[in-house]
């Protein structure tokens, strides 16, 4: 099957119905497989077992930028070439991206506790997640305004171009203002460079991440399109009602 | 007179006419700088310190606040319609727009700094630092502003979510604009560097902010 195909809804609800057991089973295959490993890896000589909650909070910020980056694929998907799946995979992407961004945040401030003795600091990465953070939620929030979904689609994906241009942006003047205001950083997680112990259960963890997020996506995308079909039925049915 | 200039003069006309409340910005601006006072207490040394912090965040405030009336107005009365179906490029049209809206909200900003940074105790070089940012930072809240107004004006409660989406991008501008004052008047960076990246944010918002907005004008029509 050729992937112009899998432009027609209907071809592709059966392409997920087809492969969504398979990328489950996967799913929890690489996590058995990467829990396993991150229990057997070794503790840090300095930060003990609390070294742990890197093996989720590092995939998690890979993914909040790899959701982002999704959304703007899928954006340019709607505006250049009105693929009819590319606003429905903008939309699926936005809550589950801002899940793992906020999951970023919180195994971050839950680290930062213990190692730093403080929930949250100004540091110029935990800044620039929780701008990250911001911007899902007003991709969200516009989402969730305008009641047409295409038009929605095409608002949403102008809103996440301008958020892709800017990510950057906002991620070097955070560092310029972090460099500026704090001298010598909090984040220090230099001592030996990462050993492959602990790299390779990193590696695994963050194929895992990836393969939920996926399988999250291809599920949210099925569920949109079913949920458009759903409204447009309601509507054809309230237009046939006898009365109107 | 091309279509564009009189667009610009229109613009300018309906703001500083009864209703049109380009003062209004400046009104809000005092309040805010008002305010801090109360919360922070009388402390002069303090005030001073953050002065420049307190200009720059009342000065984002009232600008988003006037954000609302840069194409409200113009959907209401019909003349959005003109403007998307007529001759002129809707992203020359919009940047004439926001143009005569900066100069009739975001100018009095700058222009009454001096006077508000007296109720903070800034000397002479700290204001000139402000008011120098101000002018160079706040075209740039305009035009990124303008991308949000062109995406949330069909929106009923559009206001709102408009500031929850231009806030975000808005973070950049406001970091170099203090950073470029307190820089000027504390070091210990040369003034310079801030303010050129600040000047470069201005120039690259000047360009995306047309595109986007007409863009989102667009795509936004039923």
């Amino acid at each position: 099957m050729a992937l112009i195909d899998l432009a027609n809804p209907s071809r592709f609800l059966s392409f997920v119905d087809r492969v969504l057991p398979w990328l489950t089973g996967a799913t929890a295959l690489a996590f058995a497989v990467g829990l396993n490993q991150v229990y057997l890896a070794p503790d840090d000589y300095q930060q003990g077992a609390t070294v742990k909650i890197m093996f989720i909070h590092v995939p998690s910020a890979w993914l909040a930028m790899f959701g982002w980056t999704v959304m703007s694929v899928a954006a340019l998907g709607t505006l250049v070439w009105r693929h009819p799946l590319a606003d429905v995979a903008a939309k699926a992407a936005a809550p589950i991206g801002a899940a793992f961004t906020l999951l970023c945040l919180i195994t971050g401030s839950l680290w930062g506790r213990p190692m730093w003795g403080t929930y949250w600091v100004w540091d110029a990465r935990l800044t620039s997640v929780f701008v990250l953070f911001l911007m899902y939620l007003g991709v969200i929030a516009l989402w969730r305004t305008i009641e047409d979904p295409s038009r929605a689609a095409r608002v949403a994906a102008i809103l996440t171009l301008v958020g892709a241009i800017n990510i950057p942006i906002i991620k070097y003047s955070v560092e310029f203002w972090n460099t500026l205001h704090q001298p010598a950083s909090v984040m220090r997680l230099d001592g030996p460079t990462i050993h492959a112990s602990i790299l390779i259960p990193l590696l695994v963890m963050a194929a895992a991440f990836t393969l939920l997020f996926v399988t999250l996506h291809f599920a949210a995308m099925r569920n949109e399109i079913l949920r458009r079909r759903v409204r447009t039925m309601q509507l054809m049915q309230a237009q046939a009602a006898p009365g109107s | 007179m091309t279509a564009l200039a009189a667009l610009f003069v229109r613009d300018i006309r309906i703001a500083v006419r009864v209703g049109g409340g380009a003062m209004i910005g400046v009104l809000f601006f005092l309040t805010i700088v008002a305010l801090m006072p109360f919360a922070i207490g009388p402390d002069l040394a303090l005030l001073q310190r953050i002065g420049p912090a307190i200009l720059w965040i009342g000065a984002l405030l009232a600008s988003l606040l006037a954000l609302d009336r840069l194409l409200t107005a113009d959907l209401e009365d019909g003349s959005l319609d003109l403007l998307l179906m007529g001759g002129t490029p809707l992203e020359l049209a919009v940047a004439a727009k926001a143009l005569a809206h900066w100069l009739t909200t975001g100018l009095p900003l700058v222009i009454a700094t001096p006077v508000f940074a007296l109720f903070l105790n800034l000397d002479l070089t700290a204001t000139a630092a402000v008011a120098g940012t101000l002018f160079v930072g706040t075209p740039a809240l305009t035009f990124i502003g303008l991308i949000g107004a062109g995406l949330t004006v069909t929106l009923r409660r559009g206001g709102i979510l408009l500031s929850v989406l231009v806030l975000p991008l808005a973070i950049p501008v406001l970091i170099f604009g203090v950073a470029a004052s307190n820089a000027a008047i504390v070091g210990p960076l040369p003034f310079g560097t801030p303010f050129l990246i600040l000047c470069a944010l201005t120039l690259v918002s000047l360009v995306v902010g047309p595109f986007a907005a007409a863009l989102a004008l667009r795509q936004g029509q039923d």
